[in-house]
């Protein structure tokens, strides 16, 4: 890895966590990107229209640039399962990469720390698995 | 005044998940793939956000007594239980089979492309889905996990 995409790397990270940081200061929320959304398509508690404010604002870097560079891969049913998944155990795990790996971390969270290292260590070993094959 | 914060924060948020490069699936997937050609990215990135926000966080955390504080403090010491471990299992499952968590999720839909509405989806359906199990199963609301911190 070059200096540049290092820099690059913790540029963006910063950034990220300037995002985070704006939430909990001025609207005392947690930048956690599914329960946002969860809580705005199960249509709770009336007050969804900051959640739309800030996912506007989450895509909008990329409407206004688009991805150069980015492609989704892989076939439609594994993306089908993925994104179940990633759905359902976002619920049920109370949190995602953003809620747990960087808010839960920077709120210094047991918890969060707990549930970070289980999915960084099961996204691991699925990867694994699906890209070199079990172990023998 | 809510409204405008919510919106630079996803800005910012935005704007630091395409300069990392934590949308493209193949950089995380490249990060999650220890044995593959292994970029160490995502870690720079969570460093990065992390030393970013844990000092708002522990701004007010002790600016003194709030709802917000009391949140914050709550899930700090929140225990670790199973139902979270066992989340956290299935969410990294679905993370390392696409390399695609939410945020990004919602940013590649700008793409348009069949893939990433296919994943986002499934991904609102398993939200959708998940607690209706859940309570169906054992009799636990996940809706009323701590989420967030006030509302």
């Amino acid at each position: 890895m070059t200096l540049d995409a290092i820099l690059q790397a913790l540029i963006g990270g910063v950034l990220i966590g300037a995002g985070a940081a704006t939430l909990i200061l001025f609207n005392g929320t947690v930048a956690g990107i599914s329960g946002i959304t969860a809580n705005l398509v199960e249509g709770r508690s009336g007050a969804g229209g900051w959640r739309i404010a800030f996912l506007m604002g989450l895509i909008a870097p990329a409407l206004l640039l688009g991805l150069p560079g980015v492609d989704v891969t892989g076939s439609l049913p594994m993306l089908a399962v993925s994104g179940l998944l990633v759905g359902a155990g976002a619920r049920v795990g109370s949190g995602c990469t953003s809620g747990h790996g960087v808010c839960g971390l920077a709120n210094l969270s047991r918890r969060s720390l707990a549930a970070t290292m289980v999915f960084m260590a099961t996204a691991m070993l699925t990867i694994q698995i699906v890209r070199h094959g079990v172990p023998t | 005044m809510k409204f405008l914060s919510a919106l630079v924060a996803g800005l910012l948020f935005g704007s630091g998940l395409l300069v990392s490069g934590m949308v493209n699936p193949a950089v995380v997937l490249s990060f999650l793939d220890v044995s593959g050609a292994w970029n160490p990215a995502l870690a720079f990135v969570m460093v990065g956000a992390i030393a970013m926000a844990a000092p708002a966080y522990f701004f007010i955390r002790r600016r003194g007594p709030s709802r917000t504080s009391e949140a914050l403090l709550r899930l700090a010491s929140d225990r670790v239980d199973l139902r979270m471990i066992t989340g956290a299992a299935i969410f990294g499952t679905g993370w390392g089979l696409a390399g695609i968590c939410p945020g990004p999720g919602l940013v590649l839909l700008t793409g348009a492309s069949v893939h990433a509405v296919v994943f986002v989806t499934s991904m609102v359906a398993g939200m959708l889905l998940a607690p209706l199990l859940l309570r169906r199963a054992r009799g636990i609301d996940v809706r009323s996990a701590p989420t967030r911190a006030t509302d």
